[in-house]
């Protein structure tokens, strides 16, 4: 017998739950500007997330996933991503959507049943939210495989989340990502739950990282509320990527500290000693310690920062609030890039129906 | 956007069906570098049914792509192209396989557009072999293109001869929008007709009149094109004259054509091998009846498969609609 292949995972952290650096930190750590508007996007999000729960408890929007537990690993995608890769997002990516050039206000037409929320202007190759539990995968490698055609030097980030890795279009994905030499950086966002289910009933493989060696592709562990660890980890697979070098799998490991969306009770699957462990590790405090200690922030700075992001946050909120509903036509006139013929009468009868404006 | 490799000059050949479809991938992709193809056995292999021969040998691997063995990637991995500028076009081997994609054509596809308030757009055409007849194993013998038509955001285009084959595929990968391309490989091979390679699309969102008469529509779609003109043969034998349409997209359907043709003969009869229950014969009844009600002189007939499996293909012929079934019908619907 002999052995035809083995593997390993590894695993990188650099703070400890306090935020003090384990050891050498990664070159990351010394363009001081990008983390503190990595710092700065973390406790925006945040702010942000916080509100729009407050909108749906008070019937001002619809259900809404809260991002709370995954600030630091959207930052760090929206950060190391380039102007022109493209972002494959799931639906908990708020972070990374706002440093990609999504407006507050879009983000919350979208949660607020508009789907105006989706045209976004400043990130125009992006693609949408997807709902349909890692259905984006392959959309990813169809953006990498066009990339490739093409002989361009941009790359994907696909997220998806513990339990879409269950899914077969992640395998499927991972797969041709792996046979056809693609830029695509799947960005496995590992909460331990999907809704109700623990990360310990998703798979019998003792980590989500070493799914990537049976597709081919590069796995690696990350620390998801340890900044330095995710931006490292990301930078070096996207600059391999764009060098035509393949792509990868990181999984980043956090805690959905929230519930599922505002329509879901965690309370009634998960223990409160659990959830107050995993606010012992929050990334956003880990970080902020980090800056104080390394005398790059002080509490007037902090106070600062909250009180701008609220007011960004408040502004976001009275646009999407002011916005009027398309008019009830809008549901046909996206369906094709012409109507067809035989819908026109449909639309003449919506447009009768609600001649005086929406219903 | 010509590529080095473009055949400019048309000419005329007498082709099948299946070669017609080659024939309009072949120009497409020489005319526009954005075109790629993607499906299992596509490159090298040419295609199972051979729909994609020599693609390969003439643009290379890079536009012409072997997938892995996913059909639910294929339907992905061509959204995600589509939505970067290409045109995939993307081939299911046969219907039966169609399925696990379904989730992507559904939820993705027929939406992007819509959803992304026309930001982003699918221009990809997703083609598979369809219907019975060809005394193929368990799976490869379905009708379901009623499947499709029920789901806004899709075309569902059917061609059923050379001509229209050519020239509606070349329509379908110019659309801006999804198409879902289903090719009857009952007749891939049954009849050659002059084809002028031209680039020269036909227009989809339309019914084709293949005949006219004065006394009975006869509607059909695909292969069972075959047994309808066969059947008009017959009526008109009989003395009976009847008009003779082919659907040609039964998403979104041309009723217009329909309700014309019918409040002249004031009879219609519909022919489709998909099941009965809740196919697209239903709608194109429901639309005569909508709008050709006070010309009906009977009510309209269906000549369909039958509400249950595809038989395997020792009874596959009991199941599809035959000749005798449809003339049988006119004359039913002509004596009230």
């Amino acid at each position: 017998m002999k052995t035809i292949h083995e593997f390993r995972v590894d695993s990188t952290c650099y703070l400890d739950d306090q935020g003090a650096p384990l050891g050498d930190l990664p070159p990351q750590a010394e363009n001081t500007e990008r983390v503190l508007a990595a710092y700065r996007n973390m406790v925006l999000t945040r702010t942000f997330d916080s509100k729009a729960i407050a909108l749906q408890r008070t019937g001002k929007c619809g259900t809404y996933p809260s991002v709370l537990g995954h600030e630091v690993i959207g930052t760090a995608i929206g950060q190391s991503m380039a102007a022109n890769d493209v972002f494959a997002p799931y639906y908990r990516d708020q972070a990374a959507h706002i440093l990609r050039g999504v407006s507050l206000t879009e983000l919350l037409l979208y949660w607020g049943g508009d789907e105006r929320g989706s045209a976004w202007k400043n990130c125009p190759e992006d693609l949408p939210i997807s709902v349909p539990i890692a259905t984006q995968c392959c959309h990813a490698v169809g953006v990498g495989a066009a990339m490739r055609i093409r002989d361009e030097a941009r790359a994907v980030v696909c997220c998806v989340g513990d339990g879409g890795t269950s899914k077969g279009d992640f395998s499927e994905s991972i797969n041709l990502a792996g046979a056809w030499h693609l830029p695509v950086v799947f960005m496995v966002i590992n909460n331990q739950w999907a809704i109700s289910t623990p990360r310990s009933i998703q798979t019998g493989a003792e980590t989500i990282a070493q799914k990537a060696i049976g597709a081919g592709l590069p796995g690696h562990i990350v620390d998801g509320n340890d900044y330095f660890a995710v931006i490292e980890a990301l930078d070096s697979a996207l600059e391999r990527a764009r060098a035509g070098k393949g792509g990868a799998v990181i999984e980043a490991i956090t805690y959905r500290l929230g519930d599922h969306t505002t329509a879901d009770d965690a309370t009634r699957y998960r223990s409160s000693e659990d959830l107050k462990q995993a606010w012992e590790k929050d990334g956003i405090k880990r970080l902020q310690n980090y800056l104080h200690e390394a005398g790059f922030w002080t509490p007037e700075k902090e106070q600062k920062l909250q009180s701008d992001c609220k007011a960004t946050v408040d502004h976001a909120v009275q646009a999407y609030l002011a916005t009027e509903a398309e008019p009830p036509t809008a549901m046909l006139d996206y369906l094709f890039e012409t109507l067809p013929e035989s819908l026109k009468s449909q639309r003449e009868r919506i447009a009768d129906k609600y001649r005086g404006g929406a219903a | 956007m010509n590529s080095s490799t473009a055949r400019t000059e048309s000419e005329t050949r007498d082709v099948t069906l299946v070669e017609a479809v080659n024939m309009a991938l072949q120009w497409e992709m020489a005319h526009d570098d954005s075109v790629v193809v993607l499906g299992e056995d596509i490159a090298t292999n040419g295609g199972v049914f051979r729909a994609t021969a020599g693609l390969k040998e003439q643009f290379g691997f890079k536009r012409v792509m072997d997938t892995p063995l996913a059909e639910n990637l294929i339907a992905g991995t061509a959204i995600g192209m589509a939505t970067q500028g290409l045109k995939p076009v993307a081939e299911f081997q046969f219907m039966g396989f169609i399925y696990s994609g379904m989730e992507q054509i559904i939820s993705h596809a027929s939406r992007m557009r819509n959803r992304t308030r026309g930001r982003l757009h699918c221009p990809l055409v997703y083609r598979a072999p369809f219907g019975g007849g060809i005394h193929a194993p368990e799976h490869h013998s379905e009708s379901t293109e009623a499947l499709f038509a029920h789901i806004p955001g899709l075309r569902v285009v059917i061609p059923s001869s050379p001509q229209r084959a050519y020239g509606q595929l070349l329509a379908a990968i110019r659309n801006p929008d999804p198409v879902i391309f289903l090719e009857p490989k009952r007749i891939y091979r049954a009849v050659t007709q002059s084809v002028e390679n031209n680039g020269e699309a036909i227009p989809l969102d339309t019914c084709f009149t293949l005949r006219e008469g004065s006394d009975v529509t006869l509607i059909s779609w695909g292969a069972s094109m075959l047994e309808t003109l066969q059947a008009a043969d017959v009526l008109s034998e009989q003395s009976v004259s009847a008009e003779v349409i082919d659907v040609g997209t039964i998403s979104p359907l041309d009723r217009e054509t329909l309700l014309c043709s019918v409040s002249k003969t004031g009879r219609a009869v519909i022919v489709h091998e998909a099941c009965r229950n809740g196919g697209v014969g239903a709608e194109v009844a429901a639309s005569i009846a909508e709008g050709a009600y006070l010309e009906l002189k009977a009510p309209v007939a269906r000549v369909t498969g039958y509400d249950t499996v595809m038989p395997y293909y020792r009874n596959e012929q009991a199941y599809l609609p035959q000749v005798d079934d449809i003339v049988e019908a006119a004359r039913r619907v002509i004596a009230l």
